[in-house]
């Protein structure tokens, strides 16, 4: 039943900065190229493109380069193109790929997220921000109260967790805390990263929107970072271990940030569960978005691997999410530790640590299950991914 | 001083929804068919799809849902700290309504407060804040 299944064949990255200077398009380019290689393919064999969210020019560096941009670049015959940012999250662009070689429609599919934000804003002659001008959609309820980025809608839902639940600092600090660890073990997270993080750095830091400190939102990177996914019936083309989308699942809870009263991690959380035989006891690694340090609270919750409002006990102390602890977390460093990779650095270091090739970060064991999640607030997606 | 505050496109469906301070009232769109508060606005009902819908006043009145304390200063101009808030509006508990909270400190701001509705009006439109009830 292999040609039912898809896979992840292949995985590159470029360079991951801050303030590069090589054209968006080199970079992706460059991560097709690893990516390739990775897998054993030549670009004669890919068939398909898809990426999140499409070519955007309104949000300088937010998603520079389109699929059919990149298709166009690599003369690739494709057959099945898609890019869009109507998803339930960055990487369900790696979902539409599995669903799309599940039908039979393509073969290989590269799969890319580049962003180059932190360059673009950096040159604002080359890349314009957008001009200003009347509020429209969700944001118009937001924005007028000067609740102007992410980290105040998801600051919020923290927020609740410290009221509520007793959540402290000295907890919520273990997120970003082994982000920086595990980051001093990943080549590309040098420009990111610079040394580990003590706690008594992260509990001076300065508050950004209380209860998210400096420490806990990511920052602005360059990079482009690239997932090849196979139909499995062509798994003979490739040479290295496929890791199988073993199960996936999306949720978007009204399409405003400020109306779900949890953020859909709790929704696709289960979902994630009823096409698998697998459990949560089977997951050997857990790659969770860390756009904001609160959202791998959202993800242990909402998949089950504690209960409601007890994620920040499961993390006190951060042992056992630590690369040597029984459920080793954003073990490249996360987008914290790693640079703001946009979603699909999760599925990309999943694949690295279920093949073993993590080198120095490799996790112990024989690891054969990992989750990797991506989205906050309104839309989640989580893929469960597995070494046969 | 803080700068103006960013302005929303007005149209037909919430108009009323920024405009209905200059009655001293806080409107929010309902169905005339279900009853369902419909928030955002929008040309439909979100549950029956009824296309009978209309702002009409409610109390004013809720309870903080959640809030932050901001530090970060986003936009130029703007005075921090300031706090955002999410408000659970008491007559229709399906709306948050996200807002500021004038009136008091920052660190006077908890989880669980009453609070009431007030207007920031600028240049036409009255933007719904909310202070604490005394």
């Amino acid at each position: 039943m292999a040609s039912k299944e898809a896979y992840i064949t292949g995985v590159g990255q470029s360079e991951v900065g801050v303030r590069l200077t090589r054209h968006p398009l080199l970079l992706t380019i460059d991560a097709v190229k690893e990516a390739l290689d990775d897998a054993g393919l030549t670009l004669d064999q890919i068939d398909g493109v898809s990426t999140y969210p499409g070519k955007m020019a309104g949000v300088p560096g937010f998603s520079p380069v389109g699929s059919e941009e990149l298709a166009d670049a690599l003369g690739i015959k494709s057959k099945w193109h898609m890019g869009g940012g109507e998803l339930p999250a960055q990487l369900a662009a790696i979902g539409n790929a599995a669903m799309a070689v599940k039908q039979g429609v393509a073969r290989h599919i590269i799969c890319f997220r580049t962003v180059y934000e932190a360059a673009a804003q950096s040159r604002p002659d080359e890349y314009p921000p957008a001009r200003g001008g009347e509020l429209s959609g969700g944001m118009s309820y937001m924005m007028p109260y000067w609740a102007m980025s992410a980290a105040n809608w998801v600051a919020q839902y923290a927020n609740r967790h410290v009221y509520k639940y007793g959540m402290t600092r000295e907890q919520l600090g273990q997120i970003a805390i082994n982000a920086h660890r595990n980051a001093q073990l990943n080549p590309r997270a040098r420009n990111i990263s610079k040394k580990a993080l003590t706690l008594d750095e992260y509990i001076e830091a300065r508050m950004i929107t209380s209860p998210l400190c400096l420490w806990d939102c990511d920052r602005f990177s360059d990079c482009s970072t690239v997932v090849i996914v196979s139909a499995g019936d062509a798994l003979d083309e490739v040479k290295n271990t496929p890791i199988r989308i073993a199960s996936m699942a999306g949720s978007t809870d009204s399409f405003s940030w400020d109306q779900p009263d949890w953020t859909a991690a709790y929704d696709a959380g289960p979902d994630l569960w009823k096409h698998t035989d697998y459990t949560v006891k089977d997951v050997n690694t857990v790659q969770f978005y860390d756009g904001f340090a609160f959202l791998p609270l959202t993800w242990f919750e909402g998949l089950g691997f504690c209960e409601k409002g007890s994620a920040h006990e499961f993390i006190d102390g951060g042992h056992r999410i630590a690369l040597d602890g029984e459920l080793p977390l954003n073990t490249f460093g996360g987008q914290l530790g790693a640079g703001r990779l946009h979603g699909f650095g999760f599925a990309h270091e999943s694949v690295v640590q279920l093949r073993g090739q993590g080198g120095e970060r490799q996790i112990k064991g024989d690891p054969k299950v990992a989750v990797a999640t991506s989205g906050g607030g309104p839309m989640a997606a989580a893929l469960l991914l597995a070494r046969d | 001083m803080n700068p103006p505050r960013l302005r929303p496109k007005i149209d037909d469906w919430n108009r009323d929804y920024w405009t209905g301070g200059a009655e001293g009232k806080l409107k929010i769109q309902k169905c005339g068919d279900c009853g369902h508060f419909n928030h955002p606005p929008l040309q439909v009902c979100r549950k029956c799809q009824s296309e009978h819908v209309a702002c009409e006043a409610v109390a004013g009145t809720g309870v903080i849902d959640t809030f932050t304390i901001n530090h970060q200063q986003w936009f130029p101009g703007v005075e921090v700290p300031y706090v955002i808030a999410r408000v659970r509006l008491d007559d229709a508990p399906n709306v948050i309504v996200t807002c500021n909270i004038p009136g008091c400190g920052v660190d006077e701001v908890a989880i669980g407060d009453k609070v009431s509705v007030t207007f920031d009006e600028q240049d036409g439109i009255w933007f719904p804040l909310f202070e604490k009830a005394s």
